[in-house]
């Protein structure tokens, strides 16, 4: 490791929280009824709501929310289907690429509008201009919005009182689209094609080389896919090899703006929560259990890849950190981004849901590559995905509170009001269903022979492949160890955990908020246990820990751990 | 009912207004403001396009820097990882070869080479494979072989490694890098083949 390295890692810290506290104290604006914009920039605002057919002051209960929020997904989702299957004969298909294989889009299709983007294809060689811009970089955009909105009304679930209404999901819709996320992402897809990500429209360009051969070099409308694949936890790379590529990621400045993109949302919508309920510390903890768990992954997966492989270390090259040289794991990583900015990235995309990469995670060192494993496995809450990691988050904070209220002997309270056993089964299903379904698709991979087919690595990496694949797909996250082939058996079950890995979790959470949104807050006593302070963040950390941790060590035995004692 | 059919319409106008005005809007920009870069930063040589400067082209005569390996042959229209993991021994096959093949090519301008002077990114695959940058450990390896095969004195190769060198992002992001597409222009412009 080197003091470059940690200097790099250290200021990326310093510029996340720097930016995500005013960031979340606008998103929490945005969600309240004193929002006011200009005239003329509501206008389009008062338009969206007259063609969707809805009152913008109404608010909806949380079934209304769910079933709204759903139908609309459902819509999106056969648009998203047709569009991949048909393209071969749609315009703007400059490189002539066929219909997308059906068990490729039915999965692709899942992973888009689940805000997973799991790709079991090759961007570049695989989708038309027209699918990734009109389909898959729309699904960045909405599936994202998505995610925010069920958490704004989550937080009002908290926040308000003796009320069946969460908000309304098209107001919520609307704002965090054309607010808050199309405004980075035009700032950020600027800067990106400043510094040399493509950007048009124009097809494939062929060359012949300085040594007489022929390149042809896939190009493409990139930076505007990139900037909201990164700002909305998406992680679909245009390109096969994600941000690895230098079209989609040409220099260390790229880097670290892709990279704060990545937990910057997720990060301030934590301050949002504060502000939102009124009660501002009460985000710190939460904060600090999320910062803490990003940093101790860093501070495993950065010294595991400079450590380097037993293969690399065995083979005999240098493999020392200097001013020359990264040193380290080089295998599947770019010289401009080094160990440094490859692991930190590895952990925050795996922190936040987002899955995109700038290095090939099947490459990692047994440790480095389990720490994506973990995080992922804590069901995204590090952060997490945008809107979905903070609810997500919340069912562990329910879980800390009613662990708490047990261990005091009084009826567990947060924020006032009492948790009672109806949020705790609400939390406890969208805290350990899909950790339980990842084990057990994870099983069914290794179990079956058309399961097996799928594993491209040997041994231990090879099980830490399927592993990955379900983790990664149930959680919504995207990233892989990418080795892991898509056969009709993969595609389908990858697809079933897309699917309830979004659904199980987002209606838990509306159920939940429904539930608390009709309380009545309890005044605070002294004997009410506080979630304001150290000792709840410290329990929290220890609630995700001993959750996911104890749920996926008997995997980790049989991937990484083995496979690090080899 | 009508929450298909506000949806049905929320999904038309958000298709067109996040998957056409959008990147349609972004595309213009880029286009009017940086061309060069927008279309794939394609470098030319009297007007000919050549290669990328963001993408490592092939290169094995001993008269140019070599790229990094490659895990599809440097097609920048089909990047990949390798994909191999930690312990794969077709990892240890494919270095020890690499490492092998980089001694005999430049022991006989540098004999005394050993395997421990090899930078690791010059047996690993990069991630895109098309990692347009060799570390500056890595050119450095190469530049005896260059500058003996093109007559050049070496320390004007060592200089062109220098000024094909991307430092870091703002002095202190990312990893210094050298081009190798760049480097090798620089070595047709001033020794020409």
């Amino acid at each position: 490791m080197s003091g470059s390295g940690i200097g790099q890692i250290v200021f990326y810290a310093v510029v996340l929280v720097v930016l995500a506290y005013p960031l979340g104290r606008y998103m929490a604006w945005v969600y309240s009824d004193g929002f006011r914009v200009p005239r003329w920039v509501g206008l389009p605002e008062r338009g969206f709501y007259r063609i969707v057919g809805t009152t913008p002051a109404r608010g909806q209960d949380w079934k209304a929310y769910a079933k709204t929020a759903l139908v609309f997904m459902a819509a999106f989702a056969v648009l998203l289907y047709l569009l991949l299957r048909l393209q071969g004969g749609l315009p703007l298909n400059p490189a002539d690429l066929p219909g997308v294989a059906a068990h490729i889009a039915m999965n692709t299709t899942a992973s888009f509008v689940s805000n997973t983007n799991w790709q079991y294809y090759g961007g570049e060689t695989t989708m038309s201009y027209l699918s990734q811009m009109a389909g898959l970089a729309v699904q960045n955009f909405v599936s994202a919005a998505i995610g925010m909105a069920v958490l704004a009304a989550f937080v009002r679930g908290l926040a308000r009182r003796s009320t069946s209404e969460l908000g309304n999901f098209w107001v919520d819709l609307y704002r965090s689209l054309v607010y808050i996320l199309l405004p980075l992402a035009v700032v950020l897809a600027v800067v990106l094609v400043s510094q040399g990500v493509v950007q048009t429209f124009s097809g494939p360009e062929t060359v012949t080389t300085l040594e007489g051969g022929h390149q042809t070099i896939a190009r493409g409308p990139v930076a505007s896919q990139v900037a909201i694949k990164q700002l909305g936890t998406n992680g679909g790379g245009f390109y096969n090899s994600n941000s690895a590529v230098p079209f989609e990621n040409p220099n260390g400045l790229t880097n670290f703006l892709e990279m704060l993109s990545i937990l910057l949302i997720p990060a301030a919508q934590v301050f949002m929560f504060g502000r939102m309920v009124g009660m501002r510390r009460q985000a710190w903890p939460i904060f600090a259990a999320m910062f803490a768990m990003l940093a101790v992954g860093v501070a495993i997966a950065y010294p595991s890849e400079q450590h380097g492989s037993q293969v690399l270390r065995a083979s005999g090259v240098d493999l020392t950190q200097s001013t020359g040289s990264s040193g380290g794991n080089m295998a599947d990583k770019e010289v401009r981004f080094g160990i440094a900015n490859t692991a930190l990235w590895a952990t925050a995309t795996s922190d936040a849901s987002n899955g995109s990469v700038n290095g090939g995670h099947d490459a990692f060192t047994a440790s480095g590559g389990a720490v994506p494993i973990v995080n992922i496995f804590t069901g995204e809450v590090i952060f997490g995905g945008v809107g979905s990691g903070l609810y997500g988050m919340f069912f562990y904070v329910f879980i800390a509170v009613f662990i708490a209220g047990l261990m005091v002997g009084r009826t567990p309270e947060y924020l006032g009001k009492k948790i009672e056993a109806r949020e705790i089964k609400l939390a406890a299903v969208g805290a350990l269903f899909v950790p339980t379904m990842v084990l057990v698709l994870t099983a069914i991979s290794v179990v079956t022979a058309s399961g097996l087919e799928s594993i491209f690595n040997n041994k231990p990496h090879g099980f830490s492949e399927a592993l990955y694949a379900y983790d990664s797909q149930a959680n919504n996250n995207g990233s892989a160890f990418a080795g892991y082939g898509a056969t009709d058996f993969s595609a389908l079950l990858g697809t079933v955990a897309l699917w309830l890995g979004r659904l199980v979790p987002m209606v838990a959470a509306l159920a939940v908020a429904g539930s608390l949104a009709l309380k009545r807050p309890v005044p605070a006593s002294a004997g009410t246990f506080r979630t304001d302070g150290a000792t709840f963040s410290i329990l929290l950390v220890g609630v995700v820990v001993l959750t996911a941790g104890l749920m996926i060590f008997p995997a980790l035995t049989l991937g990484p751990i083995v496979e690090a004692l080899l | 009912m009508r929450t298909l059919l506000g949806s049905l319409a929320a999904v038309v106008v958000l298709t067109a207004v996040f998957g056409f005005v959008y990147p349609a809007v972004m595309t213009g920009f880029a286009q009017a403001t940086f061309p060069g870069k927008a279309n794939g930063s394609i470098v030319t040589v009297g007007g000919v396009p050549v290669g990328s400067s963001l993408a490592a082209q092939a290169f094995s005569g001993p008269e140019y820097f070599h790229p990094r390996p490659s895990a599809v042959d440097f097609d920048a229209a089909g990047t990949s990882f390798a994909n191999l993991g930690p312990t794969n021994p077709n990892l240890a096959r494919d270095v020890r070869k690499r490492a092998r093949a980089i001694l005999a090519l430049e022991r006989p301008y540098d004999p005394g080479l050993r395997i421990g002077d090899i930078p690791v990114d010059a047996v690993t695959t990069s991630g895109s494979g098309i990692d347009p940058d060799i570390s500056p450990a890595y050119a450095r390896l190469q530049a005896a072989r260059v500058a003996e095969v093109r007559g050049l004195p070496l320390e004007r190769v060592m200089t062109l490694i220098g000024d094909a060198t991307d430092g870091r992002s703002l002095g202190f992001l990312g990893e210094p890098g050298v081009n190798v597409l760049e480097l090798n222009l620089s070595l047709d412009g001033t020794s020409p083949r």
